[in-house]
């Protein structure tokens, strides 16, 4: 079959490409200390936290850009990205956000008016537009449960006793040169308490939306789930189509007390350039989890279709004894995005568990690597791990490459590993057709086959987004 | 004498190699034909030509059905003109719903004959009749397309298929290789089922043992990419008897 009708059915427009007319204030490009005051100003933070970030910036003044991921790309130039930059606030109250932000999102497909809601479905939604949050839904309401569910920017000056305790405590400000950036002139972001035994009444997501040229955007989220909780997370993000590339470095701490729970998941729908390699978010984060507490259970999902480049490895530090640690990931690359994402699984408490299902789709010129870390330390004893990593190969110039690293100092541990890589065979796409099934919706079919068993991982509502997105990804269709 | 479709002068090469060499059939409505012959005749290249499979290459003649040329038309196309092949090794194709796969290639036909499409609920109701008919658990529905299915199960799923999607010229190739008795028995009886006095039946076929069950109406031989000889379903004993190299090409 000929490649160029796959690349056809393959290469999807971005339909989230819009820019928001609003006016802002950004600061010029350029990264120094007078930035990072003029940041911690912004928000009004306390000392504690200014010196927090000059800390961080002297050490990732320190350290070098790390190439050791199986991408390609020009160096990025720190000094030409501007670090800071928010809508400009509404005049009434602070409140009241602009209109064409609200309709924006509402273009999202995000309501940021809590009436609008429909009861049952609710979702509380932390809006994040570049360097600001500029709504958070059902604060009150979730207060009630006290749950706290706020801006990171809000929780360092409401919340300094939780922030002091936790942050930095699951990635140290220094951990790598991206999450050093990060501690340094991290702008919003999501913060979440969920008090012990207490179930989250609702799902908790955070939005975030780049849109401002030229600037990068640098959340932090830190979610705490005390004993006995339980709390489900979702993010989504997306940007405007841009020639250039913009960085998005962000750092997202899971803390997970004993016999509680987070399930986190991830729709990653970053603008990911064209065809050429032109355009798209440089997208480098670092997300890491610890499982604290005995019975403590985390479980990262992830879909990402976005980015030109994608540099994340949501991990698990299980600790306590009986935690379990998941991770399904669904990576699309297409046109000319790279991606090296996986996961790592460290086990140090007893009796730990831990599932990795990774599913790799490359199209067109995607380059599509799987690099995951599992490591079952002395004291793990009767751990496990099954990890399966698949990568479906759509026509013939893209890649697909899998880097499992498997370390066991206990001589019990049980570490499963099963990779496949497959192309969509030409036989599997003619024997749909010859029942009538045209080309585009063949193709369709056999990646969501592919990706079911991570999708059947999201919250519905999301499954049903994440499908969606698949299908414009990959099809060609605008919605 | 009507024909539903008609193969004339049919050439047609896989890679270099030239298969069908100039091959003449036609298909009655309502009609069983059968298609024998020796390993490497032709059988499955035929079937595949027909069908527009991308193996094939036709060089040269004509496939007309009800009239117009075949000839160029993409094989979701053929299909929802009515033309069913039974694969011989029907492919899995993992994570893809059984029911879900079928329902979307009905509705696909459903659309293209302008007719309503069918809801899940309604789809079960006239798949569940089938499924027992053809001895099949109900919980190969559920199940991935073809995935981990037993051969016999890969046939009655072939079956399954084109009870729901009722084609018009209905292509089985080597339909009961790989198969006991009772699933021989089950899939014979979806495909007399199907016999309404107008749907044309190709039975491509190595052994004798299938036409037992489903009686053809013709015998054709394949022997060397053509058609070497046509007769009525007494040739079967014939050829058991003597095999294939005594039949003479009629002039």
């Amino acid at each position: 079959m000929a490649n160029e009708g796959l690349d056809k059915a393959v290469s999807g427009d971005y339909a989230l490409g819009f820019e928001i007319d609003i006016e802002t204030e950004t600061v010029p490009p350029g990264l120094d200390e007078s930035t990072i005051k003029f940041i911690s100003k912004k928000k009004d933070e306390p000392e504690w936290m200014l010196e927090l970030r000059l800390k961080a910036l002297k050490k990732w003044e320190t350290m070098t850009e790390p190439h050791w991921g199986h991408l390609d790309y020009e160096p990025i130039d720190y000094q030409s990205i501007s670090y800071f930059s928010a809508p400009k606030e509404g005049i009434d109250s602070l409140d009241e956000v602009d209109p064409k932000i609200l309709e924006a999102y509402n273009k999202l497909g995000i309501s940021l008016e809590e009436q609008k809601q429909l009861a049952g479905v609710k979702v509380a939604v932390d809006a994040v537009v570049d360097s600001v949050s500029v709504k958070t839904t059902y604060s009150d309401e979730l207060k009630k449960h006290g749950v706290i569910f706020c801006s990171i920017s809000d929780a360092i000056r409401d919340y300094p006793e939780l922030i002091k305790k936790y942050m930095f405590s699951v990635v140290p400000m220094a951990d790598n040169y991206f999450a050093a950036l990060n501690s340094a002139v991290f702008t919003d972001g999501t913060f979440v308490y969920i008090p012990k035994g207490t179930r989250c009444p609702m799902e908790l997501s955070t939005y975030f939306r780049i849109n401002a040229l030229n600037t990068g955007q640098f959340e932090r989220t830190l979610i705490v789930a005390d004993e006995g909780s339980y709390v489900s997370y979702n993010e989504g993000c997306s940007a405007p189509t841009r020639d250039d590339h913009q960085l998005h470095a962000a750092v997202v701490e899971l803390v997970i007390l004993k016999d509680a729970e987070i399930k986190y998941s991830t729709i990653q729908n970053w603008y990911p350039g064209d065809e050429t390699g032109k355009g798209g978010i440089y997208n480098f984060v670092t997300k890491r989890a610890i499982c604290q507490g005995e019975n403590a259970k985390v479980s990262w999902t992830q879909v990402e279709t976005g980015s030109a480049i994608t540099w994340k490895y949501p991990s698990c530090i299980l600790k306590g004894d009986n935690s379990v640690g998941e991770f399904y990931s669904v990576a699309v690359t297409t046109l000319a995005q790279q991606a090296d994402t996986g996961t790592k699984m460290i086990h140090l408490g007893k009796n730990t568990s831990s599932t990795i299902i990774s599913k790799g789709i490359s199209a067109m010129k995607g380059q599509n690597t799987y690099r995951g870390l599992v490591k079952i330390g002395a004291n793990a004893t009767g751990s496990r791990n099954y990890s399966e990593c698949d990568s479906l190969l759509i026509g013939s110039n893209c890649g697909a490459h899998t880097f499992p690293y498997l370390e066991s100092k206990d001589t019990q541990g049980q570490i499963e590993h099963e990779a496949t890589t497959s192309k969509i065979s030409d036989e599997q796409l003619f024997y749909l057709r010859q029942r009538g099934i045209n080309e585009e919706d063949a193709v369709s079919m056999i990646v969501h086959g592919f990706c079911k068993q991570v999708f059947s991982q999201l919250p519905m509502e999301y499954a049903v987004e994440a499908k969606a997105l698949l299908e414009l990804t990959l099809e060609g269709s605008v919605g | 004498m009507s024909t539903v479709m008609k193969i004339e002068n049919l050439q047609a090469k896989i890679g270099d190699k030239d298969i069908l060499k100039g091959l003449n059939l036609e298909l009655e409505p309502g009609k069983v034909h059968a298609i024998m012959g020796p390993n490497g005749a032709g059988k499955s290249t035929l079937s595949k030509a027909l069908v527009g499979h991308y193996d094939v290459e036709v060089t040269g003649g004509d496939i007309t059905y009800k009239g117009k040329s075949i000839r160029d038309m993409e094989a979701e196309e053929r299909a929802l003109e009515g033309i069913f092949l039974s694969f011989q090794h029907p492919v899995e194709i993992p994570g893809v719903n059984n029911a879900y796969f079928l329902r979307t290639a009905l509705n696909a036909k459903r659309k293209h004959e302008g007719k309503e499409e069918l809801n899940a609920a309604e789809f079960l109701r006239l798949m569940r009749d089938h499924l027992e008919m053809l001895g099949m658990k109900s919980d190969m529905i559920s199940r991935s397309l073809n995935e981990g299915f037993s051969g016999g199960e890969k046939k009655r799923n072939e079956i399954l298929q084109m009870l729901i999607l009722e084609p018009e010229v209905i292509i089985l190739d080597e339909i009961d290789s790989g198969l006991d008795i009772d699933a021989l028995r089950a899939v014979s009886e979806g495909i007399n089922k199907m016999k309404d006095g107008k749907r044309s039946f190709l039975v491509i076929t190595h052994y004798s043992r299938i036409l037992d069950y489903i009686e053809p109406d013709y015998i054709h031989v394949l022997k060397e990419g053509k058609i070497i000889k046509t007769a009525g379903p007494e040739l079967v004993g014939e050829l058991e008897e003597h095999g294939y190299d005594s039949i003479e090409e009629e002039k």
